[in-house]
Formats: C-alpha cells, sequence, structure tokens
C-alpha cells in the first residue's frame, strides 16, 4: 500500500497560504520594545506550521527556511532574544521568498535561489549574532578544535542544536577482550555527549560489531578520532540520523535517550519503572515512553473504563461532522452555481413574460407558483452571489506591509489607518483590485505625505496618515485612499501637462487639473523614484478601474492632502441595466455610468457643417452618438426630437446615446461574450432578456472615449 | 469492530493526511483542531489511541495530555505526540505529562500505520 501525498497538496498550499499572509499581518504590525506575547507566539506557530507540513508533504525548500525563521522566533518569544527591526525585516523577507516557493510549488512561478540562500544566510547570522544564550553549533573547523571537556553530566538540555549520530564500528581485538579500555573509550564518548549502546557483540558472537546511537553538539570527525584509537582501521562508520544535513536536526530523534527523572506511567508495570523501555530503538522517527502494555493491545480500551464515565460519555451528545465551520470549494464550483443560478433567473424571467396575459383566475396557482419562484430565485441568487463575496481585508491586509517597507525606504514617516474592512465584495473585483489600489497607497506615500522635516516646518505632526476606507453606497462599493500630505499643486500639473503636449487651459477647473494626473506619461515627480514615479501608474490604475466598470476620482486641497475615490460596481457578474430599444433591437446600458436621459427640443441640437452632432446641456455641449447608425440598425428612429437621449458619464467625461425609446430597468445576467466569439467593439458582453432574446451590454468607457474623439474631430 | 483514533493537528493538511493514512488502514478517525476541539470530543466519546500535535493554539499537546490523564476513561489510553519538536526537553515534558510516546514529524505515512499498529494493533 502506499500513498499518494500529492493529493493532500491542495489543502496545504492553502493554509500556507494563509499561515503566511498571518505572518505578515503580525509582523508588520508588531510592537518592536513591547512585542504582545500572544502575537509572537502565533508568529512562532504559524511558521511551525509551515516548517512541519512543508517537510510532510516534501518541500524541503520551504522547510528549511520556515525552520530558521521558527528557532529565531522561538527564541524571541522564549524572551531570550530582544525582538529587532532587522529581525523583522528579515523574516518578512523569508515570509515573501516563502510565498514565491509556494507559489514555485504550485506551478506559479518560484523562487530566485541566490535570493533565497542570501535570507537562509541573514536569518542564520541573525540567529547566531547577539544575545542568544545557546550555543550555535555548526559544523566549521573552529568547533573541531578539541573543546574541553564538558563538565555537566552528558548534557541533553543542549540537544536542540545537538545532532545524532548512528555509530558503528568493530573494535580491535585487544580492546575487545579488555572491557575496562571500552568502559574508558565510553567515557570518553560521554563527554562528548549522550551514548546509547544500541547493540554490543555477545561474548561469543560471530559479529564483532558495536552499534551506538550518540548525541552530540561535536562534528562527527571529533568522534572518529575518539573511535579511531579503539577500532579497526576502517571499521567506524558515523552516519547522522535522518538524511540530510538541514533537516538532519529535525528528523534526527529517532534514539532513546536515558532520560532522567521519568514519572512512572500507571501502565508500565511495576519492574524497571525508573528506567525507560524503548521498544523502537531501531527506528529513527518514533519512540514510546512506555512499551505499549500487552494489555492496551487485547483488552478494549472500553473495558477499563469506569461506569459512570461510560455514563458521562453517553450523557454528552458526541459533536456530529467535522469541528470546521467553513469548507473550502474550488472557486470554480462556486462559478459554475453561479452560472447555473444566472440561467435559472433567465428561465423564471422567460416563465414569467409568457405568463403575462394569461387568465389570473383560471391560472391562479399557476401565477401564485410563478410568484413564489420568483421570491425564491431571487433568494437564491442573493445567496449564491455571496459565497463569492469577499471581504476587502483581503487587499487592505497587503498594504501595512507595502506601508510599512516605503517608509523606511523613503525615511517617511506614516500611519496607516484602515476602515470598512469587512466591506464585501465580489472575489474577482478583489482580485484585480488589488494593483490598482496598492498603486494609490505607494503614490500617497510617495508623492503625497511629505518628509517629516517638510511636515514639522509646515506646523504639521510629523508622523502623516494615510486613510483607506471602503463603504458600500447604494449598491456600489466605494474606496477612498486619503492622505494629510501636501495636495495637488494646480500650477505644477498644469504645467506638466503642458509640457506633455496636453491640452491644459487655464480655465479647466480644479476637478478637470486633477483628472490630468491619469493621463498616460504624467508624473509631476521631481525626481523618478524607484516607487511610483516612472509615469506608467495612474493612466493604468484609472485603465484598470475603468474596466471594472467603475471610476476613480480626485479630490484634493493644497498642503492639507489628497482623496482618491474609487468606485465600483458590486459584482461583475450581475449588473443593474437600463434596457433601451433601437428600432427592432434592444441593448442593455450598465445603469452606472448613466447620469440622465432626456427629449431633446430641436434648440438644444446644434449642427456642425450642416449635420447634427452635439446637443447643448445646461450650457455644456455633449457629443451624441446615434446608437442606430453606430450599430447599423436600419428601422432606428432619426429624428432627435422623436426619441430619447440617454446621457453618460464616465471618468468625468460625458456623451449622450441617441435611442428610440427606454423600455425599463432590471438586473441582468452578464454572458461573456468572449467565452464563445471574439470581442466585438462597444460590447461588453450579452444577457439574455425575459422573452428569451439576446441583448447586448454596450461598453460605455467605449463609447464614452469614442465620443470624445468624434468631438475632437469635430472641434 | 475497527480502533477509533482523535487526530489532533491543528493543520489541516496534516490532519487530512493522517486521517486519510489511518483511515485507509481501517481504522475509525476523529479529527480536532487544537487541544480544546479535542479535549470535547474525547470527552464525548472514548477512543482507543490519541494523536495529538504539540503546538496548537487555544490548548496545546501538553496541555491536552495532561487534562486527558487526568480522566478516568483516558488515564491507560495511549496518547502518541506527532510533533516537529522532539528535542530531550520536549519528550522529557512529554513523558512527564503523561505521554506514551512520540513521534516525528515530517513522517512517512506507512511508518505513522505501522507505529500505530505497534500501539493499537
Amino acid at each position: 500500500m502506499s500513498i499518494d501525498m500529492s493529493q493532500f497538496y491542495q489543502v496545504f498550499f492553502d493554509e500556507a497560504a494563509e499561515h503566511l499572509g498571518q505572518i505578515e499581518n503580525l509582523l508588520v504590525s508588531i510592537d518592536l520594545r513591547h512585542p504582545d506575547e500572544e502575537e509572537l507566539n502565533a508568529v512562532f506557530r504559524a511558521a511551525h506550521s509551515i516548517k512541519g507540513s512543508a517537510a510532510t508533504f516534501g518541500f524541503s525548500d520551504m522547510a528549511d527556511i520556515t525552520h530558521v525563521m521558527e528557532s529565531l522566533l522561538d527564541e524571541v518569544r522564549k524572551g531570550t532574544r530582544a525582538l529587532s527591526a532587522d529581525m523583522v525585516d528579515a523574516c518578512l523577507a523569508a515570509r515573501d521568498i516563502l510565498t514565491a516557493q509556494l507559489a514555485g510549488h504550485r506551478g506559479e512561478g518560484g523562487a530566485d535561489p541566490a535570493h533565497t540562500s542570501a535570507i537562509v544566510t541573514r536569518l542564520e547570522q541573525l540567529l547566531k549574532a547577539g544575545n542568544s544564550p545557546a550555543p550555535v553549533v555548526e559544523p566549521s573547523p573552529a568547533a573541531a578544535t578539541p573543546a574541553p571537556p564538558v563538565a555537566a553530566p552528558p548534557a541533553l538540555s543542549s540537544a536542540l542544536t545537538a545532532g545524532v549520530f548512528d555509530v558503528r564500528f568493530v573494535p580491535e581485538p585487544h580492546v575487545a577482550s579488555q572491557p575496562e579500555l571500552l568502559d574508558n573509550m565510553l567515557d570518553e564518548l560521554g563527554r562528548l555527549g549522550g551514548v546509547e549502546i544500541v547493540s554490543r557483540p555477545a561474548v561469543d558472537s560471530d559479529d564483532p560489531q558495536w552499534c551506538l546511537k550518540i548525541t552530540s553538539m561535536m562534528p562527527a570527525d571529533m568522534l572518529r578520532d575518539v573511535l579511531d584509537f579503539m577500532a579497526e582501521p576502517g571499521s567506524v562508520d558515523i552516519s547522522p540520523v535522518g538524511g540530510e544535513p538541514p533537516a538532519g536536526e529535525e528528523t534526527a530523534y529517532g534514539f532513546f535517550d536515558p532520560l532522567p527523572d521519568v514519572l512512572p506511567q500507571a501502565a508500565a508495570g511495576g519492574e524497571e519503572a525508573a528506567r525507560v523501555e524503548c521498544v523502537a530503538v531501531e527506528d529513527e522517527v518514533y519512540g514510546f515512553f512506555t512499551e505499549p502494555s500487552p494489555a492496551v493491545e487485547s483488552r478494549p480500551v472500553e473495558a477499563e473504563v469506569s461506569p459512570e464515565s461510560v455514563a458521562v460519555a453517553e450523557a454528552v451528545v458526541p459533536a456530529k461532522g467535522g469541528g470546521d465551520t467553513s469548507i473550502r470549494v474550488g472557486v470554480e464550483k462556486v462559478d459554475q452555481m453561479i452560472n447555473l443560478v444566472g440561467e435559472l433567473v433567465i428561465t423564471q424571467a422567460m416563465l414569467v413574460a409568457s405568463a403575462q396575459g394569461i387568465d389570473p383566475v383560471l391560472y391562479e396557482r399557476l401565477l401564485a407558483g410563478i410568484d413564489q419562484l420568483q421570491r425564491n430565485t431571487r433568494d437564491l441568487q442573493e445567496t449564491v452571489m455571496s459565497v463569492r463575496m469577499l471581504p476587502i481585508s483581503m487587499v487592505f491586509s497587503r498594504f501595512p506591509r507595502v506601508v510599512r517597507d516605503l517608509s523606511r525606504k523613503l525615511d517617511k514617516r506614516v500611519e496607516l489607518k484602515l476602515l470598512g474592512e469587512h466591506t464585501e465584495l465580489d472575489k474577482g473585483l478583489v482580485e484585480r483590485l488589488a494593483d490598482p489600489l496598492t498603486h494609490l497607497v505607494r503614490n500617497s506615500l510617495d508623492h503625497g505625505i511629505e518628509t517629516p522635516e517638510k511636515r514639522r516646518a509646515a506646523g504639521k505632526p510629523e508622523t502623516g496618515i494615510i486613510t483607506v476606507s471602503a463603504s458600500h453606497q447604494s449598491g456600489n462599493i466605494v474606496i477612498e485612499v486619503g492622505d494629510d500630505g501636501a495636495g495637488l499643486d494646480r500650477a505644477r500639473i498644469l504645467a506638466k501637462a503642458r509640457e506633455k503636449g496636453l491640452s491644459a487651459p487655464d480655465s479647466l477647473s480644479d476637478a478637470d487639473v486633477w483628472m490630468l494626473i491619469f493621463e498616460a506619461g504624467f508624473s509631476t515627480a521631481d525626481v523618478v523614484t524607484e516607487v511610483s514615479g516612472r509615469g506608467v501608474g495612474m493612466d493604468v490604475v484609472r485603465r484598470n478601474i475603468s474596466a471594472m466598470g467603475g471610476r476613480v476620482d480626485v479630490q484634493s486641497i493644497l498642503s492639507v492632502g489628497t482623496r482618491f475615490t474609487v468606485r465600483l460596481p458590486l459584482t461583475l457578474a450581475i449588473l443593474d441595466g437600463m434596457s433601451v430599444r433601437v428600432g427592432g433591437e434592444t441593448y442593455i446600458l450598465p445603469l452606472g455610468h448613466v447620469a440622465e436621459s432626456l427629449q431633446p427640443t430641436a434648440d438644444m441640437i446644434h449642427s456642425i457643417s450642416g449635420v447634427p452632432r452635439l446637443i447643448r446641456l445646461r450650457g455644456r455641449y455633449v457629443p451624441v452618438i446615434e446608437l442606430h447608425r453606430e450599430f447599423g440598425v436600419a428601422d432606428g428612429c432619426a429624428d432627435w426630437t422623436r426619441g430619447i437621449m440617454v446621457v453618460i458619464d464616465v471618468d468625468g467625461s460625458q456623451a449622450a446615446l441617441f435611442v428610440d425609446e427606454l423600455l425599463g430597468q432590471h438586473q441582468v445576467v452578464i454572458k461573456s461574450l468572449e467565452a464563445n466569439f471574439r470581442r466585438i467593439k462597444g460590447f461588453s458582453g450579452a444577457t439574455i432578456l425575459g422573452d428569451g432574446r439576446v441583448a447586448m451590454i454596450l461598453d460605455l468607457p467605449a463609447l464614452a472615449s469614442r465620443a470624445r474623439r468624434l468631438q475632437s474631430v469635430a472641434a | 469492530m475497527s480502533k477509533n483514533i482523535l487526530a489532533i493537528d491543528d493543520s489541516a493538511s496534516i490532519r487530512q493526511m493522517v486521517n486519510f493514512t489511518l483511515k485507509s488502514a481501517g481504522y475509525h478517525v476523529v479529527d480536532a483542531v487544537d487541544g480544546r476541539d479535542g479535549l470535547e470530543r474525547a470527552k464525548s466519546q472514548q477512543f482507543d489511541l490519541v494523536l495529538t500535535d504539540q503546538n496548537m493554539p487555544r490548548m496545546d499537546g501538553l496541555a491536552l495530555i495532561r487534562a486527558l490523564r487526568e480522566m478516568p476513561a483516558y488515564q491507560r489510553t495511549p496518547i502518541l505526540m506527532l510533533t516537529t519538536e522532539s528535542s530531550d526537553e520536549m519528550k522529557l515534558q512529554g513523558r512527564a505529562a503523561g505521554a506514551t510516546g512520540w513521534m516525528v514529524k515530517p513522517f512517512d505515512p506507512l511508518k505513522l500505520i505501522e507505529v500505530v499498529r505497534k500501539v493499537i494493533g
């Protein structure tokens, strides 16, 4: 029988990722001078747990790093070593390596070996240096110089750093015949560590080989030196127990030492109570303090139980099933479920549509059933969608680390405030939000928060504050990244924009000036920093957020601070849509971008070169896109005064879409086009309407930018 | 009748592996996520063998073993520590707490079966 370990990998991956996240969070927030004992324990436990599982499942690279990390953390948590910023830095760096290694095992990238060994060395140096009470033994030449005999009895207390050796030798005939020589040799070995005789040749045995197990902090060479005097040349075989050296320390516990102060076990049997039987002495990885007594083997344990304890056991209702209150499920299963619920919503809508107009008296029960179905479907949909919802803390949790590392690098003092971490949003959004939000936070730290000197000069506290908050607002999630830094400098942004050849008249409102920082290639940093200043970034941030159907706004007051506001729909799978008719076609507009709709009067229409192109709306000219023309719908209404203008607002730029009429608002289930067709410009997806027809969902950001281009062509 | 084993470890992957391994060997296995959980389970059902990790939140392995040994029903039940911490110090403590034996993590699943067979057949 063999057991395939790979079947447990996924659980290990998830678990290790969780622990790594925990390590990071705890280390970042830890108070260097007065570290919380429970927090230290938790960090240690996380590292320890990864080590144990990684080693079990054969990921020795991860086990090696966590081993050193654990040793360091163990001393800290036991109070024998003070926590330092360097140590936290090194542990965080090690955590990053572990994350990369984990990704490597998952088949996504991996860790740079040079980097890895650098971190291990750094951790080892930290472990060696400073106030460690226990000498760290390395099989180095220095350690091979004869050490003064250890005064203490074969010290077991230091065995944390001791190695265990499996020693075999054949004594020279003259030694073998003189017991006192052998005793001398054993004493000599005893000074180097704990000696245990595994087997000695019987008096008349053919096999003269001795077999010892030695626990010693000394390198194998020193043991050999002692044995060489007594043993036959070439017969000495010393091997560290437990395989390869780095893990050797760990796996090397198979021997059974004559440990003092044994508490006799109840089941141990009267004789030899003070000595411990080791039934598994030949084995390296386990042992018994008491020989498993035949009583245990032959009699069912229940027989030993006193009657009243049985009664108690029966009285207590056994906790049924697993103790875990959550289960891990693959994302694809959840997605499949959401997909099916989407189909169900559509089927339900079809039923509702086809039940319209039937006699409510004759079909009372059918209609009641459809009503019930509608309610249940909605509840089911909400419940299933909530499965995909994750708290935004999944993204926020990386910010403390980002802020810590970056503020150390930039010599700035920053306090990070996170609010609304429990706000939930779709898993897909969480993943895609991570990068843009991280960029905003780095941007605030790099460009927003001033150096402590500047802040002092400006009469502000030296420590700046970055606030990241999330909240739900009417079907949207709103995330704000704010700082109390220098604020945006209007004059500088305008100058920079002109330098870049962007149109930037002085008459622009503040809000429009701020939006300039989202233009491609825009960066006002005097020095291009490693951090956020390559001029790529803010435009990417805006593009990413737009792609999720969201938008970014900026508010800023000079020397008071800057605040970025990101608005996003709650989920990617379902959207609130407005359905409009163009000729015989129905289109869906995502409601989030719809600002207003109106029927224009003749005096609002403005023509350029005789062709109507714009409408004038409260003093602003808004470019018009005629959907029937855009999508080639032959029977669409062409008279602007008889149709409807739907004004959309995407990232602050407006456009009016000309449609025949508005049909209504509904929640629509988004079906991806790309899954089955290629991407079509102007459409972000499709949905199935209640009557079974397919309606395209318009890509409003794309249409808005098209309108902008039309406008500039017209101008 | 298959023997009941209580396996306690805070690591889900180890738990899964131990559970799978011992079930494959024909034992009935109940998991617990930490010492306190393990103690609760031990109170509600009699086990023939307890396997416990040492380092766990809420209640560690040693505390669990001590608590179990105070229960009349578990005074003679074999308890093995499955732990990465196999220093002599730890073993001393383990024995003082009343553990029957220890096994070092990482371990080979087949070795685990072998050890468990030695103890409860």
